[in-house]
């Protein structure tokens, strides 16, 4: 059960910690990526502030803290190979996992029915 | 995020159904719709252009013919070389040749090519500085030339390894081309305009087409397996790959041509002690530049970790403190390279090639060592 944020970011629950990556929407809106940076882990985030880069051809884009947290972990195979990102978005491409400051916040996040409309409006 | 809407109220080019039927995400670029990209992707795009053919629609660019009243060319190159640094007058009939326009302090208002077409000139221009040039061509040379824009038009272009091939196939004359030949050629059933150059370091050709043509001729080059349609995006990491210059970011009116490094397009004749030395706008200071040196020039740029450095960023000489000593104009990912790349402005104290310097990417400072441009061998046809 995914959840997503307007920004297209989506998150994976598991305890307290979600994993974090874009859609498929967001990947295909990008384009062939080609440079990844993401945080230290042990860094924390307010909820909304950037927290990782992803890179295409063209141009660069945040991708921000979909809630509060602490980073836990980060997928390393995706700084090697950003093209993962495109052709498993919510698989092999995620991007980081964030221990979740408020569950509250989570909540308030879109599911996706909302993230289908979101994206359809 | 490409709304549909957003390109609802610019010019389209002739090819723009074509473009959409091929699945093309559609930008705004100069006040034209443009394909950005087709489904196979900026990165495939790229390496397909350097490995087989890529068709480019080219089509926003301003195509201008320049004519005389005595009806020779020499004429009209006569009166063009009082607004661009080149040699005009010693450019043969059915050969082009790169120029640049430059402003009374000498910096750059646009670049152009320009072919001899025995009784006329064309050029070719940028989409965003066409209504610009046309005027600053109307006024400067009234009295001299008529400058009329080559109506109803497309301009495409075919580029890669592969491209000989595919032109020769519809009209066997293109293979006897070179580098800078221009030809009146049929293809596919129109009278083109064709010209051996481009925008990506590779072998290929430009193809102006009557608009009406210009589907037939694009559906023709592309049912040949080895072109594929390409888009802006590619175009862009082509060419910077290639060590070519975007006006507006990598050339602009507050550079000039020395500082941007393109001394090669200003020839003897047009220097001091040459036989139509100066008589250019800006000639002072830019046969000063050429005796004497420019402050800061224009230099690839490798960055040395995997983060694209992009058009914008300030260039320090240190890793921390100081004033920023330059800056990047034009940065990306090099497909064919597999790596960033990216070009600059930086002092000539730094300009030699191995120098480091650190590019400020969100607020961190990069290393990146000056390179030789192009950053890939160029395969034009030159014999």
């Amino acid at each position: 059960m995914l959840k997503y944020t307007k920004d297209h970011e989506w998150l994976r629950l598991d305890g307290d910690v979600a994993t974090v990556g874009i859609t498929d929407h967001a990947q295909e809106q990008l384009g062939d990526l080609v440079f990844v940076e993401l945080p230290g882990v042990g860094c924390t985030f307010t909820q909304g502030t950037a927290a990782a880069v992803v890179e295409s051809v063209k141009a660069a884009s945040d991708i921000y803290a979909p809630v509060a947290g602490e980073v836990t972990e980060v997928n390393e195979a995706v700084t090697q190979e950003p093209g993962l990102v495109n052709s498993d978005p919510t698989g092999k491409g995620w991007l980081f996992k964030i221990k979740i400051a408020d569950r509250g916040e989570v909540d308030a996040l879109l599911d996706e029915a909302g993230y289908k409309a979101l994206i359809a409006g | 995020m490409t709304d549909p809407s957003d390109t609802a109220t610019l010019a389209l080019t002739p090819l723009d159904a074509l473009h959409r039927r091929l699945g093309a995400k559609m930008v705004p670029f100069a006040g034209y719709a443009m394909p950005l990209q087709y489904p196979a992707g900026i990165l495939q795009e790229h390496l397909h252009t350097r490995a087989s053919a890529g068709l480019f629609d080219v089509s926003h660019m301003g195509q201008i013919v320049l004519r005389a009243p005595s009806g020779r060319a020499e004429d009209a190159a006569l009166a063009l070389e009082t607004l661009v640094p080149a040699d005009i007058v010693s450019l043969p009939p059915g050969r082009q040749r790169y120029a640049v326009f430059t402003d009374d302090t000498g910096g750059i208002l646009d670049d152009l090519m320009v072919s001899n077409q025995s009784d006329h000139l064309v050029l070719v221009v940028n989409a965003a500085r066409k209504a610009a040039d046309l005027a600053h061509l109307r006024e400067r040379l009234a009295g001299r030339c008529a400058v009329e824009p080559l109506a109803d038009r497309a301009l495409i272009a075919v580029q890669g390894p592969k491209a000989e091939a595919v032109l020769a196939a519809l009209a066997p004359e293109a293979a006897a081309m070179r580098f800078m030949d221009v030809r009146p050629l049929t293809l596919a059933g129109a009278a083109c305009l064709v010209s051996r150059s481009g925008y990506t370091g590779e072998d290929g050709y430009e193809i102006s087409v009557p608009a009406d043509r210009a589907v037939a001729l694009c559906e023709a080059l592309v049912a040949d397996p080895a072109v594929q349609p390409v888009g802006l995006g590619a175009r862009d990491s082509l060419r910077l790959e290639a060590g070519l210059c975007l006006y507006g970011s990598d050339l602009d009116p507050g550079t000039t041509p020395v500082e941007g490094a393109l001394e090669w397009s200003i020839p003897k004749a047009r220097r001091t002690g040459g036989v139509r030395a100066g008589g250019f706008p800006g000639a002072e200071v830019i046969l000063r530049q050429l005796a004497d040196g420019a402050a800061r020039r224009r230099v690839g740029l490798a960055p040395e970790g995997r983060a694209p450095v992009r058009a914008g960023a300030a260039l320090f000489g240190a890793a921390d403190g100081g004033e920023p000593v330059g800056v990047v104009t034009s940065g990306g990912f090099g497909p064919s390279i597999g790596a960033p790349v990216a070009m600059g402005y930086v002092p000539v104290a730094a300009a030699a090639v191995g120098t480091v310097l650190f590019a400020d990417v969100r607020g961190k400072r990069l290393p990146v060592r000056v390179a030789a441009l192009p950053f890939v061998p160029p395969r034009y046809k030159r014999s």
